[in-house]
C-alpha cells in the first residue's frame, strides 16, 4: 500500500497486485464479521475510506504532491450484503482542487460487475 | 436497573444487549466496542483508544474506520432499542462528517437515536465525541431496511 496504517493491518487489508489498479483487498476472517455470516458495514466504510485514500496518494505522489489527507465526509450505499468471501474496493479520483479533492469508490467480492457497496468522499488536501 | 418496562416491544433490554452482543461479536470485539446506556430510541457505544486503531503510527491520529464501525452498530442497535426487539435488518446507506480529528488515547462515545421507523425502513442519527458531546467528532445520518418477515 502507498501509505502504511495500523488499522489497514488490523483489518487485514493489503494490496492486491492482480491489476495495475490500486485495487485493496481483505480476505475473510471472523474478525471482519458483523451480524453473523456477513461483513461488518464499518469494515466495507473503512475499506472503502482506504481505496480513497490510496489511490488520491498515488495519483498526488505522481506529481511531487505532499498534501496531507484528511477525510472531510463519507457517504456509502449499501447495495448487498458482504458474504464469506474476499473483499476488494477501488477508488477513482473525479477531481483534485487546490483544497478538496472528490473520490469515488467501489466495493465488491467475487463479480465486480455486481458491487456490494459504493462510496463518495471528500478528501482535505492540507500543503 | 431494571429498565425493560420502558419498551414499546416484548422483549426485555437485557435480551436485547445479549442478541446486541452476539451482533457485534467479530469486528466490534476486534476494536473492543462496548455497551454503556441506552434510552427509550437511543443507545451509546463506545470503544478506548488503542494504537492498532490509528490511520497513521506516527501520529496515532484514530482511523476514521473504527469510528465508522462504532457508528453502524451503534445506529443498528438503537434501532433494536426502538423496536423492542431484534429484528433482521442491513444497512441501506450511511453518511458521515469527520467534524474534526480525534486525538490520540482518547476514548469514542457514539450516541445512535432511531427517530422514525416506517413498516420497512428505519431512519436513525448518531453523535460521535471524545468526551463532550457538545463537541463532536463526527456526526452521522444512516438508513436501514429490515430483511425477511
Amino acid at each position: 500500500m502507498a501509505f502504511h496504517s495500523p488499522y489497514a493491518d488490523m483489518i487485514g487489508a493489503r494490496r492486491n497486485d492482480a491489476t495495475d489498479e490500486p485495487i485493496l483487498t481483505i480476505a475473510w476472517r471472523s474478525e471482519v464479521e458483523g451480524r453473523p455470516g456477513y461483513v461488518h458495514g464499518g469494515i466495507i466504510a473503512g475499506l472503502l475510506e482506504m481505496a480513497c485514500y490510496e489511490a488520491l496518494i498515488l495519483e498526488l505522489r505522481a506529481s511531487g504532491d505532499e498534501a496531507r489527507l484528511k477525510p472531510i465526509n463519507v457517504a456509502v450505499d449499501y447495495l448487498r450484503g458482504g458474504v464469506v468471501a474476499d473483499t476488494h474496493a477501488v477508488a477513482q479520483i473525479v477531481r483534485v482542487g487546490k483544497r478538496v479533492a472528490n473520490v469515488t469508490a467501489i466495493c465488491w467480492q467475487d463479480d465486480r460487475s455486481r458491487p456490494i457497496a459504493t462510496a463518495r468522499m471528500h478528501i482535505l488536501l492540507d500543503r | 436497573m431494571d429498565r425493560s418496562t420502558s419498551y414499546g416491544g416484548t422483549m426485555p433490554a437485557a435480551d436485547i444487549f445479549e442478541h446486541a452482543k452476539r451482533m457485534i461479536s467479530g469486528h466490534a470485539g476486534q476494536i473492543g466496542l462496548r455497551y454503556v446506556d441506552h434510552g427509550d430510541d437511543w443507545v451509546d457505544l463506545a470503544f478506548d483508544y488503542k494504537p492498532e486503531l490509528a490511520i497513521n503510527a506516527e501520529t496515532g491520529i484514530l482511523a476514521s474506520g473504527p469510528i465508522i464501525s462504532l457508528i453502524d452498530s451503534a445506529c443498528g442497535i438503537s434501532i433494536m432499542v426502538k423496536v423492542g426487539q431484534p429484528r433482521p435488518m442491513a444497512t441501506l446507506d450511511l453518511r458521515v462528517d469527520y467534524v474534526r480529528a480525534a486525538p490520540p488515547g482518547r476514548s469514542i462515545t457514539a450516541r445512535g437515536t432511531c427517530y422514525r421507523i416506517s413498516r420497512n425502513v428505519a431512519f436513525v442519527r448518531c453523535m460521535a465525541h471524545d468526551g463532550d458531546p457538545d463537541d463532536p467528532v463526527a456526526h452521522a445520518l444512516a438508513t436501514f431496511f429490515f430483511t425477511g418477515d
